[in-house]
């Protein structure tokens, strides 16, 4: 059964890669990219991650991708000309790398491959709210609060940088 | 069910970014086939956490999802901010710096 859904999640998150990688219209693409969030959410499920899948949905798929969704209005791009008309160089360069990174990986993976065990029994309270937040607020005090110094940087700095230029009238 | 198949997942989605940002023009799409190439790390993070019962890697997907929302609002805004004066996301239009 659990072999069943991670068939339905896997097939989902790739075409759903994939679609967002190869559509022509920049919404489209977003909205690919939510459906693959979302079952990567639900892959994040069955390894019994039940807080990050929650997060992955909440700040993936509801903020980030709403604030993406909100820069592609904003700037109200038209779709792109001739994505794919004509074959060029940059395809085939593309397509080996992609290759070359992709053996890298199964490389990398097939080291490891038949010592790893199945899913630890004693996940099912790993992946819990309580135990991730015992951690987060025990031993990982300060990392957390320097994340939250990082997040009031970002979002000034993305202040800063998006406002327009109102000293330019002094110039 | 084995620990590979979701290694293996991990990878085709690295790689599916790979290829978005090597061939994709829109700056907005490659941005996002950045937030998959995160992703897909995230993933195998939480399986091998998963195998070895352990919370920390599902503490460091945490971590990685606040710089990925950290990531996401700068990068957006200086693509708002390259817009404002080029009038395109095109990346093979924006070539000031190129050599």
């Amino acid at each position: 059964m659990e072999s069943y859904i991670f068939i339905l999640f896997a097939t989902l998150a790739v075409a759903s890669a994939l679609g967002m990688i190869s559509s022509r219209d920049t919404v489209n693409s977003a909205l690919f990219l939510v459906l693959n969030l979302i079952s990567v959410a639900g892959v994040f499920l069955l390894l019994k991650a039940q807080f990050l899948a929650v997060v992955q949905v909440l700040v993936y798929g509801g903020a980030i991708m709403v604030l993406f969704l909100f820069v592609i209005m904003l700037l109200n791009l038209s779709d792109e000309e001739q994505m794919l008309s004509r074959f060029s160089i940059r395809y085939a360069v593309a397509f080996f790398l992609g290759v070359i990174v992709f053996a890298q990986l199964l490389y990398a993976i097939a080291s490891v491959t038949g010592t790893l065990p199945h899913i630890h029994p004693e996940m099912e309270q790993v992946g819990t709210v309580e135990s991730i937040g015992d951690a987060l607020f025990s031993i990982y005090m300060l990392p957390v609060l320097v994340t939250a110094v990082l997040l009031t940087a970002a979002v000034v700095g993305a202040l800063l940088l998006a406002q327009r230029k109102i000293s330019e009238k002094g110039n | 069910m084995e620990m590979d198949w979701y290694l293996g997942l991990s990878a085709v989605l690295f790689t599916i970014g790979v290829i978005g940002v090597l061939t994709r023009k829109n700056a907005i799409v490659i941005f996002m086939c950045a937030e998959l190439m995160l992703n897909s790390v995230n993933l195998t993070l939480v399986s091998f956490s998963a195998q070895l019962g352990d919370v920390h890697g599902q503490i460091l997907v945490f971590f990685a999802l606040c710089v990925a929302a950290a990531e996401a609002a700068v990068g957006l805004a200086i693509i708002i901010a390259i817009y404002r004066n080029n009038l395109t996301v095109d990346v093979s239009r924006i070539n000031l710096l190129r050599w």
